[in-house]
């Protein structure tokens, strides 16, 4: 359904989006992942046909956006990070002009409002100025103008940035029911979110791509390596907090301590295991047969967090050694 | 066509939700309607004493000409006012996001506000023919040289448009968009000068450019083909930079 090949944006200063090649079939859902300012709105912006690229090509539905901008934009549903509302229109005025610029016969116009208007559950102020909408109802009439015309692919810009956690909930189950027969991107910096609704994500980091693969495996990379926070408690500067982590270090097991903190008679201790190991068991006999108070041991769960953090901790290692190495 | 309509339609509601329109229009009628009554009551004093002396007064060359004159002057100063917000707004918005990822053409998106601010600009001329009806209700004035004028000051108005239209799409800023139409418009009006001190061919070129110049034959009830031209032809121009400009916008932004 979307098919990108070697897209790069260059601004006069800055490379947004650097030699990024994807593609997206149809009826998925997909997450666009990156800290702020990776170019994932950028990347969404080139898809929508807003911005050409600078070099490479990006295929929706199988119409270019550079030859074809009509085409794909009849065929996308867009809705940009912050929505695109004029706040001086009703609700209701808002989406038929919006499905009528979209290409909805004036006929069938009605109806369909009426529809997404339901699906996203804004009739009740349906004859409300935008004006005087919350955040929350913004954002939902800024997705019911995204799929007023019934569009393949949907692209959504951040759906649930500043919403409470009740209507990212309602926003996650609306995309799920929209799944199947669209096919949807959604960016987010936020990785709860990827991991609840999406079912591959791609990854970018200052403009590369990173990784592209399903949830799944992302998670089952790392899976089967342990991590765990431990708290120790010490009084009168005893026990040292080097001497205990040189204890921990020699737990057979552990690939990595990271002292975390030591203040209030406490020191926090985060652990890694090798591939495959548990470690909990024998990182508690240890501390407790040095005579030492264990007051905490938990698993931390390596999250999609961790996974992201890694990969783009990773991305930024190869870059300066290549650069290191560049001159030679 | 259908989309043109559809974003007309959209823009004129826009000036009627927002008190720009009736700003516009109220500004204008009042200050017309100042300077009508105040030509009126002078109108009448020397066709008094012109009654008199069997010499009879023409309402269309003492009361119409010079206000509509006027009322070129008027629209100068208003037509910043109609155009700042056209593109600035969405830009500001992020509406224009919409608008062009919508399948929609960027010439029908330019044409459709221009419309609507021409429209607009008509409802605010409307103003003042309450007066001229006025002089036609008691008095019997020339209709034709009427119409033509008006002809005039909408394609005068028109090419002003165009040319706001187009500064609106250069910034975020109303503001900057208002400030600058309007010392573009004043530009334009004062190229009218040139010739008055100076009757070198720059200067009468200048004079040329000026917007108003051409506005003179159209008061005079004169339907001059080569005005008609000169202002046709400044919409086109002003509309077409409009399209080029907005594609820069895309591969600039």
């Amino acid at each position: 359904m979307i098919k990108v090949q070697g897209l790069t944006k260059r601004y006069p200063r800055t490379v947004a989006v650097d030699n990024i090649s994807f593609e997206v079939e149809k009826g998925q859902i997909v997450g666009f992942l990156g800290p702020n300012g990776a170019g994932k709105t950028t990347t969404m912006r080139v898809l929508t046909c807003f911005l050409p690229p600078t070099e490479g090509t990006a295929n929706v539905a199988g119409f270019d956006v550079l030859e074809h901008p009509e085409e794909v934009k009849k065929r996308i549903g867009y809705l940009p990070e912050t929505p695109p509302l004029y706040p001086e229109m009703e609700v209701d005025e808002y989406l038929t002009f919006v499905g009528q610029l979209k290409g909805i016969s004036s006929k069938d116009i009605k109806g369909r409002v009426d529809e997404v208007m339901g699906r996203c559950a804004i009739g009740d102020v349906s004859k409300k100025l935008i004006a005087k909408l919350s955040k929350g109802y913004r954002q939902r009439v800024g997705l019911a103008q995204a799929i007023i015309h019934n569009p393949d692919v949907l692209i959504l810009d951040e759906p649930t940035s500043g919403l409470d956690p009740k209507q990212i909930i309602e926003i996650r189950e609306l995309l799920k029911s929209l799944s199947g027969e669209h096919t949807i991107i959604l960016s987010t910096h936020i990785l709860s979110e990827v991991e609840q609704s999406c079912e591959r994500v791609i990854i970018i980091s200052q403009g590369k791509l990173v990784a592209i693969d399903s949830v799944a495996n992302l998670t089952n990379r790392l899976r089967g390596q342990e991590q765990v926070a431990i708290e120790v408690e010490s009084a009168d500067g005893s026990p040292d907090p080097g001497e205990v982590q040189k204890r921990l270090e020699q737990v057979a097991g552990v690939s990595r301590v990271m002292m975390k903190d030591a203040k209030n008679g406490r020191l926090l201790f985060e652990l890694e295991s090798l591939q495959g190991r548990h470690i909990r068991a024998d990182v508690a006999r240890s501390v407790v047969n040095a005579g030492w108070g264990l007051s905490e041991l938990r698993a931390v769960g390596l999250s999609l967090e961790d996974i992201f953090l890694q990969l783009t901790a990773a991305e930024k290692n190869d870059q300066s050694k290549k650069e290191e190495g560049g001159p030679q | 066509m259908r989309n043109v309509i559809l974003i007309c339609n959209k823009e004129l509601k826009g000036y009627f939700a927002s008190p720009i329109a009736y700003a516009v229009m109220a500004l204008f009628a009042l200050i017309f309607g100042y300077l009508f009554s105040g030509y009126t009551r002078y109108f009448a004093q020397v066709s008094m004493q012109a009654m008199m002396q069997q010499q009879p007064m023409n309402v269309n060359e003492f009361i119409i000409r010079p206000m509509l004159g006027f009322a070129s002057t008027i629209a100068l100063f208003l037509i910043p006012m109609i155009t700042m917000r056209l593109f600035a707004e969405e830009k500001k918005s992020g509406t224009i996001e919409l608008l062009l990822t919508s399948p929609v053409k960027d010439i029908e998106i330019i044409v459709g506000k221009w419309l609507g601010s021409f429209l607009l600009y008509g409802c605010v001329l409307l103003m003042s023919a309450i007066n001229v009806a006025l002089l036609f209700a008691w008095g019997k004035p020339d209709f034709k040289p009427v119409l033509i004028a008006y002809l005039g000051l909408l394609l005068q108005g028109g090419s002003l448009l165009a040319i706001g239209t187009l500064i609106s799409t250069m910034t975020k800023n109303q503001i900057i968009a208002g400030g600058v139409t309007f010392f573009v418009c004043l530009l334009l009006w004062m190229l009218s000068v040139a010739t008055a001190f100076d009757s070198s061919t720059t200067a009468q070129v200048l004079n040329y450019c000026s917007i108003v110049t051409h506005f003179e034959s159209f008061s005079k009830g004169l339907l001059d083909s080569k005005d008609v031209v000169f202002y046709v032809s400044m919409i086109f121009l002003a509309l077409f930079l409009t399209s080029r400009s907005m594609e820069s916008l895309r591969w600039r932004s």
